[in-house]
Order: structure tokens, then C-alpha cells, then sequence
């Protein structure tokens, strides 16, 4: 679990938890690792070990999933949850800001994807599910940072997918939509919100039926189709 | 931090405007601010005692982890934004129940215990916080208290029932009680008035572990008071093929724009339900959660009240006024038109209470609810209070959103010791209604 105490990673956590798997929760805050680990266990996870990491250090990336592998004896699915999300108007000001946010939610997912992949075809079976959101599907004028970041890692695993298939390894992209979560808090809620228990349902359905592609809930299936169709004629006029 | 009107009470009435704070994590510090501060659970009090208009309302449902179980001993220690549901879907399959539930699953750790709040087994479990080992109280000078009957018990007597205005529970360690299965076997009678309520009431409370009367308010004169005697022990049986849990139940998807709760509405409701049980006693064996929260299979059903809200009114008086009040009660409401639609009578038992503020103590208690009519219905519930105050009782806070500081002093004599353990930097709309 990367990003382990984002929302739905630990919501997703909570699910596995109470099936009894082990798990090896990464992330930047100790106190909050340390919190889900004991709800975890008490929930009934055969094993539970944090790692307390910035996943902007790419450097450390490595190590750490060694660490996971030796501490749980294997992998057989990784969950890759980190993010932030971006400020779309800070960005426009601000080069420095706009490339920190592309690495925080592009390159560090990538460099980190780069030795999963290698750890999954060398095991030749598992699952590798990243969440990425339906913002990566067409760039849009109020967070086209966010949504071209998540794109390049919905690219990129597109690809890996492909690359992964013949050895039995399976890709999951996962692209909720909104998400009532603290990532979220100061923007205004409507209809199409939901929790994070619910993403983190589909999540484990996905898995259970080892699925590609995921949009959560299914209705942002069809949202989005109709976004992808629109003209850009017609798409660069509204304001989205 | 912008203000938001999207927290309610489980009434509707009256509304506040917020700045809300989400909480996530329980080592963090208070949020650093003007406003004063209130924590809010899950919005299931009925009044304005989780309403805290104009000023920083700390939603905790997102402190919502375990973080110890003693499957021995059946000690639970965790976070006190998680719901009851939550504690007891993860216990129940390992055979462990709540001490103490009250008619909804749907309320936070926390909110149960600033409310001290009370079930069917009152009578035999006294209340939430007679079963809360220890607790952690967060205080918005950033010092945090560990607090018990034995440590800092003056913190501890004024955070349970505490009206969340002691500071922040953090987390709790609650005694679970061990059951054999999710069963309840349940016995209702129909009665035929207020006196043989007493004496189902005075027989039941002996063998029954779970005891309450529904009561039909289109009943008057010598039926007064006759409705469904409820009373239940969790089934002895360890065979596994009961009747199963709810399903995804029933919601009320937006608010209704008028009410549909009418004086006659009511009346018909009401009687149906009372003619609905054929025979006079019924038994069979159920799910625990229909048995314990009916009406949690209807997501907002407040909604039906329309705009203007609804207002609960529940109050206690001692034994010997019981019969008097509660046929009083019932007269005067029906004297000014009003209906209550849900009502639900109870004798509580002997257990003293540990908070300084908490509702429950020995007598007798009559829950109503009305449709908010405004003006007449105030009237009315000032007049209740009067009989209410007369007859040495008390009108719970948790339920209500107009008594006046005058009553409130007089029923909770205990208030200005509260005073001294209220964090100053914490505060409520119903505190400053009642106390200033």
C-alpha cells in the first residue's frame, strides 16, 4: 500500500484487513501509519508493517520494496495511492509548483512503477493497481495539471499492461471519480460524491476479478466517454 | 476556512451556520482559531447540542480506527469518531456486543458518551459511560488528559454527559459484553392502558434484559397510554440459522417540501400500528438491529418532516409522579392539537449515573416527537417543562432545542460545577441558549 493513509488506500486496507492478508503500508506520516496499523490488526490482518517514506525521494524507492518483500515474503498485490491534488490557479503562477506537482503524482509513480514491474515479471504473477482519476481522460481549463499528470501514468500503464500480460501479471487502472476525502475537504460537494469505502468496494472487486481499467463509480464510464467525444471545437469554449 | 450550513441535527431545527474542521488524525493538534469550537459526531442529537452556529464545528468522523481489542476480555479501545455500526458489525461475528445501544447504531462513540446516552437495558446496564473503562480528552491548550474513574475522575465524571464541551474525546476503551449469537428473542404484548404498562413494566424489568413500550398518542381518557410492550433477552441458542440482518433498507432521498406529518396523519398512523398486532402477545426471535434500531432502514427519515424540522421532547420524573405526568403530558398535547408520532415510555432503573450532567436517573421517561409547528408547540413544551419541573424531573439536553436556562438550571443543578471543566476555547448553540 503506497500512500497508505490517503482515503481510499485506507479504506481499500480495511477490506484486505478483514480478509486476513498482510500488509505494508507506505507513507509520509508516522503518527497517522502507526494509527491504521493498529486498526488494521485489529480488524484481523494476518500481519501489518509500516514504512515511513516520501515517495518524492525517489532514491529510496527501491530499498524500500525490498524491504517489503523481505518483512512480508512476497507480493502479491501493490497499490499505488499517493497524490496530491493540485492548485490549478497556484500552478499557472508558478513553473517551480506545476513541476513539483507533475513529480509528486507523475514521476515519482513512474519511478516507482519501473521496480514493481521488474519485482512482478520476476515473480510472474500478482497485481499491480494504481489510482490515477478520470481527470487524466481529457485535460480540462480547472486542473489540467492534475489531469495530464494522471494521464501520463494512465499512458504508462496502458503500456505496462501490454508488456505484463504474457507473464501472467496484471495491471489494474483505477480513475475515480470525486472522492469526499481530505484531499478533497474545501471543495463543495454535489451529487456525484461519494466516500471512500466505496471506491475502496470497488477496488477489491476490481482485484478480485482482476480487471484493467476501473472507473469508480461505473457511471463516470459514460461521463467520461461523452467528454472524450466532444469535439474540441466545441470543448475549448467550456469551462470545465 | 469558509462557513457551510451542510450540518444539521437529527431534528432539522434549528439550523446554524459552521466553519467545519475535518479531523483525520488523533495526534494532531486543535485547529489554531477565532471562532469557538464544538466537536461534532454524526449529527444524531436532535436539537442544537451539536450545533455550534457562527462558530468551528470539528467533524470527527474521520477519527474513526480501532486500536486495541481484547478478545478475552472483551476490552475495546478506539477512536471516538466511529460509529456504533462499525463496532458492532466488527464484534458481533467474534460474539461481542455493546454494553449499551441506543434506537440508532448511527451515532459516534464520542457523541454517546458527551451525551451519556441510555437503552432499552437501563434498567440493568445503566448507561453508555458506566461502561467506558477510560478515555483520552484533548484540550485546546494542546494538553491532553487521560481520564478514568480512578484517574482525574472530576474530568472524567464532566466529559461523560459533557455535552462535548470538556474538550475533545480522542479515543475511549469500552467493556464489550459477550453474547452467543446476533439473536434477540422478543416478546410484544398489547396493552390496554397506562396502568397495565406499569405492570408489564415492574414484572418485565425482573426476567427482561431489554425492556420499552411504544405508546399510541391517539389514545385519550381511560385507554391513555395503551400501546406495544417490547421486551427481549438476547437469544440462548447457538444454532446457527436465525433470521438474518437487514438488507440496504429504505432512504428518503431529498426533503419532503411540506410536512407529511399531520395531526391526522398521525392519528391514523398511530392507531394502525396499535390494531397491527392481532393477537395480544406475539414472540418470535430476530436480527438484533431490527430489533434495536427500526428505524435505521429508512436513511433520513427526518426528511419527512418537511422544512421546518421536528422537535423531540423526552424527560424523566421520579416514579411516584410517572403515571400523573405522563397522563398529563399526553392530555395537554392532545388539548393543544399537537401529536407526537413517535412516542416511546421506559422506567429507567437505579443506576447513578457517573456524569455530572447525565440525563438518566431513576424514574420514569416518555420520549415524544412533534412536527415543528412553531409558536404553539413552544407554548406547549413550556408547559411541559412546568410539570416536568414540578414534579422533580428532568427534560433531556441531547433532544432538545428550546427549554429555557431557568428550567435547564433547575433540572441540572450540577450545571456550574460543569462550568469549571468547560474548555474555553469549546461552546454550543444550546450552551449559549442556556447558559450564556
Amino acid at each position: 500500500m503506497i500512500g497508505a493513509t490517503s482515503a481510499i488506500a485506507e479504506a481499500t486496507a480495511r477490506i484486505l484487513a478483514s480478509r486476513g492478508h498482510a500488509l505494508f503500508l507506505v507513507g509520509r506520516r508516522g503518527d497517522a501509519l502507526s494509527s491504521i496499523a493498529a486498526d488494521l490488526r485489529v480488524r484481523g490482518a494476518a500481519q501489518v508493517e509500516t514504512h515511513v517514506l516520501d515517495l518524492n525521494c525517489i532514491e529510496s524507492q527501491g530499498e524500500m520494496l525490498s524491504r517489503a518483500v523481505t518483512v512480508l515474503g512476497g507480493l502479491d498485490v501493490a497499490l499505488v495511492a499517493h497524490g496530491t491534488l493540485s492548485d490549478q490557479k497556484a500552478c499557472e503562477r508558478s513553473v517551480e509548483l506545476t513541476l513539483q506537482e507533475f513529480y509528486t503524482n507523475a514521476l515519482s509513480v513512474i519511478s516507482l512503477l519501473t521496480h514493481l514491474a521488474n519485482y512482478f515479471e520476476e515473480n510472474r504473477h500478482g497485481t499491480i493497481a494504481v489510482i490515477t482519476s478520470v481527470a487524466g481522460d481529457r485535460g480540462r481549463g480547472s486542473n489540467y495539471v492534475y489531469g495530464s499528470a494522471k494521464a501520463c501514468v494512465t499512458a504508462y500503464l496502458s503500456g505496462l499492461r501490454q508488456r505484463l500480460h504474457a507473464c501472467g501479471v496484471c495491471v489494474l487502472t483505477i480513475k475515480p471519480g470525486y472522492v469526499d476525502s481530505p484531499m478533497t475537504a474545501h471543495l463543495k460537494k454535489g451529487l456525484l460524491w461519494v466516500r471512500p469505502r466505496t471506491v475502496a468496494n470497488g477496488i477489491t472487486n476490481a482485484l478480485d476479478k482482476k480487471k484493467d481499467v476501473v472507473y469508480l463509480p461505473r457511471f463516470w464510464w459514460i461521463i467520461m466517454r461523452l467528454v472524450t467525444l466532444m469535439p474540441e471545437r466545441w470543448f475549448r469554449s467550456l469551462k470545465i | 476556512m469558509t462557513e457551510n450550513s451542510s450540518y444539521l441535527s437529527w431534528g432539522r431545527f434549528p439550523r446554524a451556520h459552521h466553519i467545519p474542521v475535518r479531523l483525520h488524525d488523533r495526534h494532531a493538534a486543535l485547529p489554531n482559531c477565532e471562532p469557538k469550537m464544538l466537536p461534532y459526531g454524526n449529527g444524531r442529537s436532535y436539537g442544537d447540542c451539536c450545533l455550534n452556529d457562527g462558530g468551528v464545528l470539528l467533524d470527527t468522523r474521520g477519527l474513526d480506527r480501532f486500536i486495541d481489542f481484547d478478545s478475552k476480555s472483551g476490552v475495546m479501545r478506539c477512536e471516538a469518531g466511529i460509529l456504533l455500526r462499525d463496532i458492532l458489525d466488527f464484534a458481533v461475528p467474534r460474539g461481542w456486543f455493546l454494553p449499551v445501544v441506543p434506537g440508532t447504531q448511527l451515532i459516534t462513540v464520542g457523541g454517546a458518551i458527551a451525551n451519556d446516552i441510555h437503552g432499552k437495558n437501563h434498567h440493568r446496564a445503566g448507561t453508555f459511560g458506566a461502561h467506558v473503562l477510560r478515555l483520552e480528552l484533548l484540550r485546546s491548550d494542546g494538553s491532553r488528559l487521560e481520564c478514568s474513574p480512578e484517574r482525574e475522575p472530576e474530568w472524567f465524571a464532566s466529559t461523560i454527559g459533557g455535552l462535548g464541551l470538556t474538550g475533545l474525546i480522542t479515543w475511549a476503551e469500552i467493556h464489550l459484553k459477550p453474547i452467543l449469537n446476533p439473536w434477540i428473542d422478543v416478546e410484544t404484548i398489547r396493552y390496554p392502558d397506562l396502568e397495565t404498562f406499569f405492570e408489564l413494566s415492574a414484572e418485565a424489568d425482573r426476567d427482561y434484559e431489554y425492556t420499552v413500550a411504544w405508546v399510541d398518542s391517539s389514545a385519550l381518557g381511560r385507554s391513555l397510554g395503551r400501546g406495544l410492550f417490547i421486551r427481549g433477552n438476547h437469544a440462548s441458542n447457538t444454532k446457527n440459522n436465525g433470521p438474518s440482518g437487514p438488507g440496504r433498507g429504505l432512504m428518503v432521498p431529498f426533503e419532503i417540501p411540506f410536512s407529511l406529518m399531520t395531526p391526522l396523519s398521525i392519528r391514523v398512523l398511530n392507531q394502525t400500528y396499535y390494531y397491527s398486532q392481532i393477537s395480544s402477545r406475539r414472540r418470535k426471535t430476530i436480527h438484533y438491529a431490527p430489533f434495536f434500531f427500526p428505524l435505521d432502514g429508512i436513511a433520513f427519515w427526518n426528511r419527512i418532516y418537511g422544512p421546518p424540522g421536528f422537535l423531540q421532547y423526552q424527560f424523566v420524573v421520579p416514579m411516584e409522579h410517572g403515571p400523573g405526568v405522563v397522563r398529563k403530558t399526553i392530555e395537554q398535547s392532545a388539548r393543544s392539537r399537537m401529536r407526537s408520532f413517535m412516542t416511546v415510555l421506559k422506567v429507567f432503573g437505579d443506576h447513578r449515573s457517573y456524569g455530572l450532567l447525565s440525563y438518566p436517573r431513576p424514574g420514569v421517561t416518555l420520549a415524544l416527537d412533534f412536527p415543528n409547528r412553531g409558536g404553539e408547540l413552544f407554548k406547549l413544551l413550556d408547559k411541559l417543562d412546568d410539570i416536568v419541573a414540578a414534579a422533580g424531573g428532568a427534560v433531556y439536553p441531547a433532544k432538545d432545542a428550546r427549554m429555557s436556562g431557568q428550567h435547564f438550571r433547575r433540572f441540572y443543578p450540577e450545571w456550574d460545577r460543569l462550568c469549571e471543566y468547560v474548555d474555553p476555547r469549546f461552546s454550543s448553540s444550546l450552551w449559549r441558549r442556556l447558559i450564556g
